[in-house]
């Protein structure tokens, strides 16, 4: 394997990770690594275990065995929160946003500062804050609907402010399920163009259907089959992989 | 950009008025001491109800047990009362003087240890606090962390709403069992049961109750407000952004438990006794009808659901006793079906509009401010 030989200390080690369900292993003795700067993006057919392996970096499920490690932190024993404050933004399949609040106080709560229950009892809105909230606003093309509340957003613009409140938070690894799913095609345009420009000096980790876009985004490409790697290398390799052509990309 | 820094919008500073203007001046006006004081024993409900607006309206977290720390909040207040009441002399035929009545009654011939420092008054306030306080970071420590939620802390808040109720009658000689804690007398010498005092009392409990109210606005306008209803809705996105969920649950769960311990402490001296009959699981989801039908969301709201839900009561069981709980279970599904903001909804929805078109109307007249006329109108029609 790579590990003796490294050049650089990877960002992310998912090593021997494996989740088992009632036995059902959804991930399976998976290991995989993403360096600094890099777009990695997964594919797979349903039930591959895509989401899973990002719900077990975030935290959200537990690893039955097995190692992740981020910058050299054990990620396996961190709590959610813990794990977002060493730098891992993760984004929702279906578009998480707090629609009774409007698009500002979404990147607001966003905003890593007064994340205590004390903390945001003594939080100020001052400059700082509105300032890195209106270049985010701009960013995701929601400058103008600041105030509207987010039920008010039409899908893809609610897809754009869970990315904002991700980049407010300047994640080092930004996880992204599926973020064009379900938009229309100019939407899906200005999406890669959203995304090509927040990816720059982060590293991140792309689950997505879309061939065309994985074709435009991804620096590496990782297929999963049943919880294991099928494939792994440049968007070409995989592509004229025999193995991944039969359980994937022939369909 | 609308960003208020204001500390009361304009319809929330109408609301204050006008909860002002009837609490200070026209019910102390309009009513005799006896039914003066009844409004005292409603709003020290009101002050639950607060608590509820923050913990359930804005937090979702639905407390089926108030009336626990309404109960310790109360208890706390007795015991001091009591032993004051307690004095030697009060109690010579006693065959142990000196302690009180109840304990006295049940063979008791010391005062327990835990009632020692209610002696203090202001070991007392601080309990009133700090107990219930203390016990809902138990409880919500030990539920939120393991991430309990929903229904099943609902009931388990039931549950030890039933517990303490049972507690409290089962240990009849340190409690005072089933009758609660009886005659209460003095407060540091000074009488609370004429009418002056009762007048006094009422006056100071409305004082607190604005106190609670700036308190609840306060954290309703910081980014922790904005953190419970964005909790409420996607808790999992408030967690993957960085916060621990289970501490801000905690939080609205410890403030709305001190906000009833104030409401039980005030209902003690101002009604003169406390009993487990305010403790239980009848009491706490009556609590939680007064938040909904004033309006869960709305902090007025949730006042002025007290006030009128026990004026119905009070009214209702006068002459009609046997329907009055059919009313009441009645009265919690059509607001929860038809109106799921309560009173408060209601005015927002309905009567503000009018209100805004009636003002925009005469202030293109005459180019007079709003103020004055809106409130008169506004108070008796809620």
């Amino acid at each position: 394997m790579l590990i003796g030989h490294q050049p650089k200390p990877f960002l992310l080690a998912v090593e021997a990770l494996t989740v088992s369900f009632d036995g059902f292993k959804a991930v399976n003795n998976l290991s995989f690594y993403v360096e600094e700067n890099e777009i990695r993006v997964i594919i797979g057919p349903n039930g591959a275990g895509k989401t899973t392996v990002l719900d077990l970096i975030c935290g959200k499920t537990k690893a039955t065995s097995g190692s992740i490690q981020f910058r050299g932190k054990e990620l396996t024993k961190l709590k959610e929160n813990q794990i977002v404050q060493t730098g891992v933004g993760r984004k929702f399949q279906t578009p998480s946003v707090f629609e009774d609040l409007t698009v500002f106080e979404n990147l607001e709560i966003s905003y890593p500062r007064g994340r205590t229950v004390f903390g945001s009892l003594a939080f100020q809105r001052d400059d700082a804050v509105k300032q890195r909230i209106e270049e985010v606003a701009e960013m995701i093309f929601l400058k103008d609907r600041l105030d509207t509340y987010a039920d008010q957003l039409s899908h893809g613009q609610k897809q754009w402010l869970e990315i904002g409140m991700l980049l407010i938070q300047d994640p080092e690894l930004l996880m992204l399920d599926e973020p064009v799913a379900g938009m229309s095609v100019s939407e899906r345009a200005k999406t890669a163009e959203l995304l090509n420009r927040i990816i720059k000096d982060r590293s991140v980790l792309v689950i997505e259907h879309d061939m065309k876009f994985v074709e435009d985004i991804a620096h590496k490409v990782t297929v999963l089959h049943q919880g294991q790697i099928l494939s792994e290398g440049t968007m070409e390799k995989v592509k004229n992989d025999p193995k991944v052509i039969e359980v994937y990309l022939g369909h | 950009m609308i960003i208020t820094s204001r500390f009361f919008n304009r319809s929330e500073l109408i609301g204050f008025v006008a909860l002002a203007l009837v609490l200070v001046v026209i019910l102390p006006l309009s009513l005799d001491v006896f039914r003066l004081n009844l409004v005292a024993k409603y709003l020290t409900y009101a002050f639950v109800a607060i608590g509820l607006v923050l913990c359930w309206g804005y937090g979702g977290i639905l407390s089926l047990g108030q009336g626990v720390f309404f109960g310790l909040g109360g208890y706390c207040m007795a015991m001091f009362l009591k032993l004051e009441a307690s004095s030697v002399e009060n109690t010579k035929i006693q065959s142990t003087p000196g302690i009180p009545d109840f304990m006295d009654w049940n063979q008791i011939t010391a005062l327990p240890l835990f009632w020692q420092p209610f002696h203090s008054l202001t070991f007392t306030v601080l309990a009133i606090i700090l107990v219930p306080g203390l016990f809902a970071l138990i409880i919500g420590t030990a539920m939120f962390k393991r991430r309990v939620g929903g229904t099943y802390f609902a009931i388990i808040t039931q549950a030890v709403a039933a517990i303490l109720t049972i507690l409290i009658v089962g240990q009849q000689g340190y409690t005072g069992g089933i009758n609660g804690m009886t005659d209460l007398r003095t407060l540091k010498g000074w009488d609370i049961r004429p009418d002056h005092a009762k007048i006094i009392l009422y006056f100071f409990e409305v004082f607190l109750l604005f106190g609670c109210i700036f308190i609840a606005q306060f954290i309703r306008l910081t980014k922790l407000g904005r953190i419970l209803v964005a909790m409420r809705e996607q808790e999992d996105r408030v967690r993957f952004s960085g916060y621990s969920v289970a501490n801000f649950k905690i939080f609205a769960f410890c403030m709305a438990a001190i906000f009833a311990a104030i409401g039980g402490a005030m209902f003690a001296l101002n009604v003169g006794f406390m009993s487990p009959s305010f403790v239980g699981i009848v009491p706490s989801i009556e609590m939680v009808i007064y938040t909904a039908v004033g309006g869960r969301m709305s902090i007025f709201g949730a006042v002025w659901g007290a006030l009128l839900v026990n004026f119905a009561k009070t009214g209702l069981s006068e002459s009609f006793p046997q329907l009055w709980l059919f009313g009441l279970g009645a009265l919690f599904i059509a607001v929860v079906l038809a109106f799921p903001n309560g009173l408060s909804g209601i005015w927002a929805d309905y009567v503000q509009p009018r209100i805004d078109r009636l003002l925009a109307l005469r202030k293109s007249k005459s180019g007079s401010p709003w103020a004055g006329n809106s409130v008169a109108d506004g108070a008796p029609a809620e």
